[in-house]
């Protein structure tokens, strides 16, 4: 689903963010991938939404090369994908509800259907009941998890998700990888870059691990 | 369908929304637009009402032909007859001197006048209608005619209605210069609106890029704004016309009664009112596009 070819990336000045990265997910497989900070965990994953462009090597997304594809392909690869970011990128001049909508929006789906898609996701967050109002007045736990809700609301095939628990105590952390767990159940990819040793202490889950740049 | 009229609803909320997130910000954007556009629209008004005034004068340009003062019948009757055989004259009318001194007297000021002159100072005439029509043809007719033995003056009596017609071509010439430079104007209020609007929502164009947006749909909403934010702008643009328009026909009033006239400014026709809302309409999308093209590709997703 996700594959990898001796992927390099540079940044310019110099940096060498990651070196010669090769590896391959499986569809319906769920991975944790784990460095230290600055070890190239970010650039992987903005990779694979191409929000970055390898040096060399390609990205292959679904068999598709990701960093050749034309900038009006861009929207219908990422549709495909969940994104949840670190900074949850909320956006907070709409309700709960509406930032759930969004995606639906963007894929120009039936409105009378979206209202039922986006309840769906909010209740498997458990932010159902807090659908009215503005992002800015939850708890970095409940923004955490109406990132995700926004990810999954149009049931992407792979969900991408940088630090999701970056800044969360344990409870938080327990929550949320329960959310990730259940998605997989249904069949989705997941890459989840972490961290987080409580996370990680999770038994039977893959791991992929990098240091300054480079596989180990 | 009913999915993509709702989006289209959404649209124009949230940009009337926009619009007014500061009511005063967005009135005034709206109120610059309005003025800049009433000016034009103001003077394509008054030429629209000259034009009606001209139209009402006697449309068709006569030549009054003043016979010398001792002329017989003879001559009188050779000339009636060059005129109706002369190709580029419909028809004639003669009025000799005491036909028009009865007209006069008819008069109640003229008439007192005539009742103190021991004689009639009036001579005879002929009101030609020529066939030609043009301002030239006309002057050429006229001095050809002048030319003719028995004539003392030849007068074409519509040479002012051409004169006013030219003025009115050159303030068409006028408003269309005017309108075009704020025309331009508009496009740049849309422009500079548009471009802050992109970024005060920077973020929201980041997250939307991020989640599969599509640059047509990133365009749409400001699109919609500069749009709707136009059609408010032509929407005061007939209120200050509708406003100014009643306000002159209080003085204008007095005016006309001096010249014995009815005459008042007419507003814009329905099918005027529709062209200008859908004129600025469109310029407001025009500034929004240009706006979004230039600023859009700047903001990529981190």
């Amino acid at each position: 689903m996700i594959r990898f070819n001796q992927v390099s990336k540079r940044y310019p000045g110099g940096y060498e963010a990651l070196k010669n990265v090769s590896f391959n997910i499986a569809e319906g497989e769920m991975v944790f991938l784990t460095g230290h900070s600055g070890a190239g965990k970010s650039t992987l994953l903005k990779l694979i939404a191409a929000i970055e462009d390898p040096n060399s090597g390609s990205v292959l997304v679904n068999n598709q090369n990701v960093s050749v594809l034309k900038e009006a392909a861009l929207p219908y690869l990422r549709r495909n994908l969940g994104l949840v970011f670190q900074d949850h990128k909320l956006l907070f001049d709409r309700s709960v509800f509406d930032n759930v909508l969004l995606p639906l929006q963007i894929c120009g789906f039936d409105p009378r259907e979206s209202g039922k898609r986006v309840r769906a996701a909010l209740d498997k967050v458990g932010l159902l009941k807090r659908e009215k109002l503005n992002p800015i007045a939850l708890s970095g736990g409940e923004q955490q998890r109406l990132c995700i809700a926004r990810a999954i609301v149009n049931r992407p095939a792979i969900l991408l998700a940088d630090e999701p628990t970056g800044n969360l105590d344990a409870d938080y952390s327990r929550e949320i990888m329960e959310i990730f767990r259940s998605f997989h159940q249904v069949g989705a990819t997941l890459l989840i870059s972490t961290h987080d040793q409580s996370v990680l202490e999770d038994e039977g889950v893959r791991r992929i691990t990098l240091k300054a740049g480079e596989l180990v | 369908m009913t999915g993509k009229f709702s989006h289209q609803r959404f649209l124009i909320q949230s940009a009337l929304r926009r619009i007014f997130a500061s009511p005063l910000g967005g009135i005034l954007n709206i109120l610059v637009i309005g003025i800049a556009l009433s000016l034009p629209a103001g003077v394509y008004v008054l030429l629209k009402n000259a034009q009606t005034l001209a139209e009402q004068l006697p449309g068709k340009p006569e030549i009054s032909l003043y016979l010398t003062a001792k002329i017989n019948d003879k001559a009188i009757e050779s000339i009636r007859t060059r005129l109706a055989q002369h190709p580029e004259i419909a028809g004639s009318q003669f009025i000799s001197r005491d036909d028009a001194l009865n007209q006069m007297q008819q008069d109640s000021v003229l008439g007192d006048v005539i009742e103190v002159l021991d004689q009639n100072p009036l001579p005879d005439a002929f009101i030609v209608a020529p066939r030609v029509a043009s301002a030239t043809a006309l002057k050429t007719l006229r001095d050809e005619l002048a030319q003719w033995d028995g004539i003392a003056l030849a007068q074409l009596d519509s040479d002012w209605a051409y004169k006013l017609e030219a003025l009115i071509a050159l303030g068409r010439m006028l408003a269309l210069i005017l309108g075009a430079l704020l025309s331009l104007a508009l496009i740049a209020v849309t422009f500079n609106t548009i471009r802050l609007q992109i970024l005060t929502q920077r973020e929201e164009i980041e997250v939307a890029r991020l989640i599969g947006a599509t640059n047509a749909f990133i365009r749409q909403p400001f699109l919609f704004f500069g749009a709707i934010q136009g059609l408010l702008g032509g929407v005061a643009t007939l209120l200050i016309l509708a406003a100014g328009i009643r306000l002159a026909n209080v003085p204008l009033a007095d005016v006309a009664q001096l010249y014995a006239s009815d005459f008042r400014l007419q507003a814009l026709g329905w099918g005027d009112s529709l062209s200008l809302l859908l004129f600025s309409l469109y310029l407001g999308w025009l500034g929004a596009w240009l706006s979004v093209s230039r600023h859009l590709s700047r903001i990529r997703p981190q």
